[in-house]
């Protein structure tokens, strides 16, 4: 902040001194990204620098003098079994998880958006429906630990109406559990979908819709050629955002059922933080958290291409 | 962002206009709109069962005894209601402390993140300048960095500047991941505020820090109170670095403070989710208060105006 103050006071006696003026003129605007330059360079570069020469070290921080090793890391770490089932159960829950969400949030925001209920019935079901994303991820884990108990009342539920006969064990059974954690994740992620597409709805132009009408277009004609042409800028960039933050989900696994019963939801997250602080082989950890952090960047280039296409 | 707020209202007002008139141009179609009306408020129902029902269950369990958690057949309100696991939470210093922890940390990272984001945002918005782009575009793509990338340098870092386990550690850790959101959605909102006001001001002699914080900063309020919303939930959410950057109880927050109760020798479900209650009250009542401000914060990521 100081550095601040003081390169931009000369801005601001430029009036004076009219020599300094157009220098002034031209540090302004870096005095004032410096707070946030300095922030990115010591908490965003420095740490990716110091990631990526972890994972060719030996074991560092538990190792004082550790040796260089090439890309042994990096074999391991892809030559490791777990890291395959991880990959594959964080691509089935992102790819689940997102597909739901937009289709969701697509419905939700649809019915919220119809012309035939009344904005009081709507501001309402819009405040229930964002709901279950102001929670943070630990409560919704508990939560819903509490609720996908084999005693729990889902299961009452499910007894009551005749669906199953006994208690099932969702998140403790191979069988379920990857399933049981994506169904909290579509559960916890949909608002934000839903919240932007309704945003999107309401800045379709009316005119085309009555032109559709005109045309004799049928409600679900209008919905494939107006609504989701127009959408559809919004429903990518979001779906890409959705993709790169639920594949990094780390809290809700971790909370629910720590990557178990035998892996079956390993994420890459759940298996980079147990390398590193259950079993403390803090040079693989990196050489994973790198690979995380390449397949992720691929993404980010698409969404910043798309991005920059929108502008 | 919030030019959507803006732009929200009178988009509002033309749907209930539309829904008068089509009835009015076309009485033939009443019966099926009321068909399709009932067909709509019954999803809407269905919806609100579907998201409310955990959320009512987790307030419900929180008034049960222990032992009433799982009890057959599961009632909503059992004869047992109490606030003893509120009581038992809110005397207990331990928990307590979680509480504080989550506001202290959370409070300095909202107000940190808005002085250096309304300064570069400033710059962004206001100023043409070499490298404008390209450091436009790492803030964008910082947003994409995976938080368990950082974690093991993180890690060795506080260990080495000696921040691990104090506050400062999580504040400066939870500023890199709010940050980049922050000036973008307040650069957003500059934007759209017109550049003759700042020039009129600069044609009197006011400097651009005296321009930022008295002509463009009092404008701004709405979109200084959305993003200051966005950041203050971002940092009282957050769980992984929460937990891998603090070590001793006094130090931990809220989210980890639940996962604690988790795992004492027995589960203390009533306690648990009476924890989570109190947890997202600020997060609820920030909502209710600025639930246009929140729904900008929310939409201005993908919406563009």
């Amino acid at each position: 902040m100081a550095s601040t103050n003081t390169v931009v006071r000369p801005g601001s006696t430029k009036s004076r001194t009219s020599g300094w003026a157009p220098t002034a003129r031209k540090l302004t605007p870096y005095a004032f990204l410096s707070p946030t330059v300095i922030v990115m360079l010591v908490l965003m570069l420095i740490p990716v620098i110091m990631v990526i020469g972890y994972s060719f070290m030996d074991n560092v921080i538990t190792n004082k003098n550790p040796v260089f090793v090439g890309i042994d890391n990096y074999v391991e770490v892809l030559s490791d079994p777990v890291f395959r089932t991880a990959t594959g159960n964080t691509l089935f829950f992102t790819l689940v998880s997102v597909a739901a969400h937009l289709l969701l949030g697509l419905g939700f925001a649809m019915l919220l958006n119809s012309p035939l209920v009344g904005n009081v019935t709507k501001a309402l079901f819009r405040v229930v429906y964002i709901l279950p994303w102001l929670f943070t991820v630990a409560i919704i884990a508990v939560l819903w630990r509490l609720m996908l108990n084999p005693n729990g009342v889902v299961n009452y539920i499910l007894i009551s109406l005749g669906l199953t006969d006994k208690g099932i064990e969702w998140l403790s059974s191979p069988d379920t559990a990857l399933l049981a954690v994506t169904f909290i994740n579509i559960w916890a992620g949909y608002s934000f979908y839903m919240v932007t597409l309704l945003a999107g709805l309401q800045g379709v132009p009316a005119d085309l819709y009555e032109a559709a009408r005109v045309d004799g277009a049928s409600a679900f004609q209008r919905f494939w050629n107006v609504t989701l042409p127009q959408l559809k800028p919004i429903i990518i960039s979001m779906s890409v955002l959705d993709i790169i933050w639920t594949s990094q989900q780390f809290a809700l696994i971790w909370m629910t059922t720590g990557g178990g019963p035998v892996n079956v939801t390993e994420m890459l997250s759940t298996y980079t933080y147990k390398l590193a602080f259950s079993r403390y082989e803090f040079s693989v950890a990196s050489a994973s958290a790198v690979l995380i952090l390449l397949l992720t960047m691929v993404l980010a280039f698409f969404y910043v291409r798309h991005q920059k296409a929108r502008d | 962002m919030t030019t959507f707020a803006q732009k929200q209202s009178p988009a509002v007002r033309t749907t209930p206009d539309g829904a008068r008139r089509s009835p009015a141009q076309k009485p033939r179609r009443r019966p099926k709109d009321r068909l399709a009306k009932v067909v709509i408020i019954l999803l809407l129902l269905t919806g609100a069962a579907f998201a409310a029902f955990p959320i009512i269950w987790m307030a419900s369990s929180s008034f049960k005894p222990n032992t009433e958690i799982f009890a057959y057949p599961p009632q909503l309100i059992t004869s047992n209601f109490s606030f003893d696991a509120y009581i038992t939470i809110l005397t207990d210093p331990t928990k307590v402390r979680f509480f504080i922890n989550s506001y202290v940390v959370s409070l300095a990272v909202t107000a940190l993140t808005l002085l250096v984001a309304i300064l570069a945002s400033y710059a962004f918005s206001r100023y043409e300048f070499k490298g404008k782009r390209p450091i436009n575009m790492i803030i964008v793509s910082i947003q994409a960095v995976p938080p368990i990338t950082l974690l093991i340098p993180f890690f060795g870092l506080m260990v080495v500047l000696g921040l691990y386990n104090t506050y400062q550690g999580l504040i400066l850790t939870y500023l890199v991941f709010t940050l980049p959101y922050a000036i973008i959605m307040m650069t957003g909102y500059f934007n759209t505020l017109p550049k003759e006001l700042d020039e009129a001001a600069r044609m009197d002699g006011a400097g651009p820090l005296t321009v930022l914080w008295r002509i463009l900063v009092p404008i701004s309020i709405p979109g200084i109170v959305s993003v200051g919303v966005y950041t203050f939930m971002i940092a009282w959410n957050e769980y992984l670095f929460a937990l891998t950057l603090t070590r001793t109880e006094d130090m931990r927050t809220v989210p980890i403070g639940i996962q604690l109760l988790m795992g004492q020798n027995s589960y203390e479900w009533n306690e648990m989710m009476a924890m989570s209650i109190l947890g997202c009250i600020p997060v609820l009542i920030l909502f209710l208060f600025f639930q246009r401000y929140f729904i900008g914060g929310m939409t201005a990521g993908a919406v563009k105006s």
